[in-house]
């Protein structure tokens, strides 16, 4: 099993998080993973993504090759977009539907959302509004997010749990069961393989 | 135990396990992690010996104190970005002559593609220029495992050692297993022959031939140590040699089929014989994978013989710039490209901007509206969040080149007569490298304005400790800048009259002059109240 993650989004809006809870949950399943970040000066509201590989064999390359992610998970419609000659021409786009406009020429967002419908293999989600009907914070979006991705990851939903708890059991129980709650309803919400 | 590690962490973690005594660095991405990493750990330590890890004010005070501490007998490390390579340089490349008593590496961390940098440039070119040894890890347990045999190898030759990554390696995850037995710090101990370190011309005339005799044994080392490796191929006629993180791309595309005989290299100088080998098996045509400039490919021209065809970055099988990608090594590999979808043609740029409510923003405005009423003004940039005021909205700089450049850069300009000749430098930049060019500036009275925008920290690589907080004032007065045009506001929208009047009877007094706006970074401010409340 190989799975190659895309996570897209604008800087700040906590692609990263969600890196964290898959790469928790691939480790405690005794996977292989490899994660190349972006820091430095594109953090700045800038495009920000991360390649994210998980495999049961060892990884080779930390970057993941145009033809050949499984999934993008974008925390931005546009920010899905960008990265689709990255896509499986069957591969998933699971993006927040909301846009994040910090740019003057940012294209109309039916436009956007059009074409994110375009691919066979898409959810798009409003995960602000779906963190917020769930009791969590609107930064609890990503794990919303993370929540419709699961199907399309490999990693049993149940583990996927267990590695939220994991990553957020020093921050305490409100803040867990708030995320958990968040990523239940991104998995409600999403669509059943 | 098993960790996921940053490449950088990973590096960081092998220093404190071999024994580190001391960390010196100035912030850059992508080198930043490893500094804050032993930071980190110092912060948590509850036992064993207490590594030094303050930031340094720059590259090269940092390379220095590191070289003091090597002379004392302890091992230390040196990190920063490739172009910080530059800044130390006469540290640097001098302690190759010196030699090193305690163990000393050296971290390069390149950024080809450039994300957060001006240029491309490879540290090895360093290495070689220095004579040292070189490691370049293509994974980051390799990392980890190489930064104690790198300390062991620099104590035992009597050298520094460079260890250079780029991006890719430093930014990128994976797991690592380290050693839990406890690190031993060195003993302080003085070195066995002090003239090694007085570099007199007769003195260093005998160290730079024992550099020189030197070399055979560092390449036997690269020969020797077991980093390198050469594989004979089932067909023998197409090789490939890959250093660093190059072996990765091509071995995610390789196929066992293929059966090219395969050099992978992470240590330099270049294991000639291992080539040798390459070519007398029967080569015919060698690729080589390197990240970055064609270092090793340029090399090779004169080490095989000339019917042997040479692919890389300089014959065109692989880009000429830009970081490597498993996409250009298949192409090169002479595969085809995988099926995919065409890129989105209404995805537009999002470039990076500097934070809604960040000082830089209102003193780029006030400073704006000033300029324009001058004729022909020139801003002259400097390195830090703060460049990004060359973009939009402000398009505010006519020159940003390297760390301190803007103050020199407007004293030339004024020098050839340009008036108003404005530089705008951060406060950490300032300490970093443009005290120096401010001396200059005030002992021939250059008709300057330099704009020191302070926001009490190293913004752009995540808000580290900036070295003249609070003494930016005492350290003009101590340049010799007059206390009366030394001038300090708050960028803050309601202060945009008061900031505008001060710049302009600054750059109406004919001389020197500072203006500090100073205000807190608001990311570095968020962390300081989050941390109150707790």
């Amino acid at each position: 099993m190989t799975k190659n993650i895309i996570l897209a989004g604008v800087g700040g809006q906590g692609i990263l998080s969600i890196a964290t809870v898959v790469g928790e949950a691939a480790l405690a399943e005794g996977l292989y993973l490899k994660q190349a970040e972006v820091h430095g000066m594109s953090q700045r509201g800038g495009d920000v993504q991360s390649n994210l590989r998980i495999s049961s064999e060892p990884i080779m390359s930390d970057l993941i090759a145009k033809g050949d992610a499984d999934i993008i998970i974008s925390l931005e419609p546009m920010e899905a977009l960008r990265y689709v000659s990255y896509l499986k021409p069957d591969g998933w786009i699971v993006t927040s539907s909301v846009p994040f406009v910090n740019i003057p020429d940012y294209p109309e967002i039916e436009t956007v959302l059009q074409h994110v419908r375009s691919h066979k293999n898409h959810v798009l989600l409003d995960v602000e509004t779906l963190a917020k009907e769930a009791g969590a914070p609107a930064q609890a979006a990503n794990m919303v997010l993370l929540g419709a991705a699961i199907p399309m990851l490999g990693i049993d939903h149940d583990k996927m749990i267990a590695g939220v708890q994991r990553v957020f059991a020093r921050k305490g129980d409100a803040i867990v069961a708030s995320n958990v709650a968040a990523v239940e309803a991104g998995f409600a919400n999403g669509i059943k393989l | 135990m098993k960790h996921l590690l940053l490449g950088d962490e990973a590096i960081a973690q092998g220093a404190i396990d071999a024994g580190l005594s001391g960390v010196y660095a100035y912030p850059g991405t992508p080198s930043t992690e490893i500094t804050e990493f032993i930071q980190m750990h110092e912060a948590k330590r509850k036992e064993g010996e207490a590594i030094f890890c303050r930031w340094a004010t720059n590259e090269k005070t940092a390379m220095e104190a590191a070289l003091g501490m090597s002379y004392m007998g302890k091992r230390a490390l040196v990190c920063m970005k490739h172009v910080g390579m530059n800044v130390c340089a006469d540290a640097f490349i001098n302690s190759a002559i010196t030699g090193v008593n305690g163990g000393l590496v050296v971290l390069a961390a390149d950024d080809p593609s450039m994300h957060s940098s001006q240029n491309e440039q490879d540290s090895r070119f360093y290495g070689k220029f220095a004579m040292i040894p070189v490691f370049e890890p293509s994974n980051q347990q390799e990392a980890y495992d190489m930064m104690a045999k790198a300390y062991d190898l620099s104590e035992r030759l009597h050298t520094p050692v460079l260890m250079r990554v780029t991006t890719r390696m430093a930014h990128s995850r994976a797991v690592v297993e380290t050693t839990d037995a406890c690190p031993k710090q060195n003993k302080m101990s003085l070195p066995e022959n002090v003239q090694h370190f007085i570099l007199l011309p007769a003195f260093a005339k005998k160290n730079y031939q024992e550099l020189v005799d030197a070399q055979p044994v560092f390449m036997r080392e690269a020969e020797t140590m077991g980093f390198n490796t050469y594989t004979k191929g089932a067909n023998p006629k197409k090789a490939i040699l890959t250093c660093g993180i190059g072996y990765n791309y091509l071995m995610e595309n390789y196929r066992q089929e293929m059966g090219c005989s395969l050099l992978k290299i992470t240590q330099y100088p270049l294991p000639v014989a291992m080539i040798n080998r390459m070519v007398e098996d029967g080569a015919e045509e060698i690729l080589v994978v390197e990240e970055g400039q064609p270092v090793v490919e340029e090399l090779l021209h004169g080490l095989v013989p000339s019917n042997v065809v040479i692919r890389g970055r300089l014959s065109g099988a692989l880009p000429r710039v830009g970081e490597l990608s498993p996409d250009c090594v298949r192409l090169a590999l002479g595969l085809d490209a995988l099926p995919t979808n065409d890129v989105d043609n209404i995805v537009v740029n999002r470039p990076p901007a500097l934070c809604q409510g960040c000082g830089h923003r209102d003193m780029y405005a006030a400073l704006n509206e000033v300029a324009r009423e001058y004729p022909s003004p020139r801003i002259f940039g400097d390195i830090g969040c703060y460049t990004l005021g060359a973009l939009s909205p402000f398009h505010a700089l006519h020159a940003t080149v390297e760390m301190g450049a803007s103050v020199t850069m407007a004293k030339g300009a004024a020098d050839a007569g340009q008036h108003p000749a404005i530089a705008v430098i951060g406060d950490s930049t300032f300490t970093h490298s443009g005290m120096t060019g401010l001396l200059d500036c005030v002992n021939s009275n250059a008709n300057v304005v330099v704009l020191i925008s302070d926001n009490l920290t190293t913004g752009m690589t995540g808000g580290q400790d900036s070295a003249g907080t609070g003494r930016l004032e005492k350290i003009c007065y101590g340049l010799g800048v007059d206390e009366k045009h030394v001038r300090v506001v708050v960028p803050l929208p309601k202060n945009m009259e008061e900031i505008k009047q001060v710049l302009r009877e600054e750059i109406d007094y004919p001389g020197t002059s500072v203006v500090i706006a100073r205000r807190e970074c608001i990311q570095t401010l968020k962390r300081h109240l989050k941390a109150a409340k707790k």
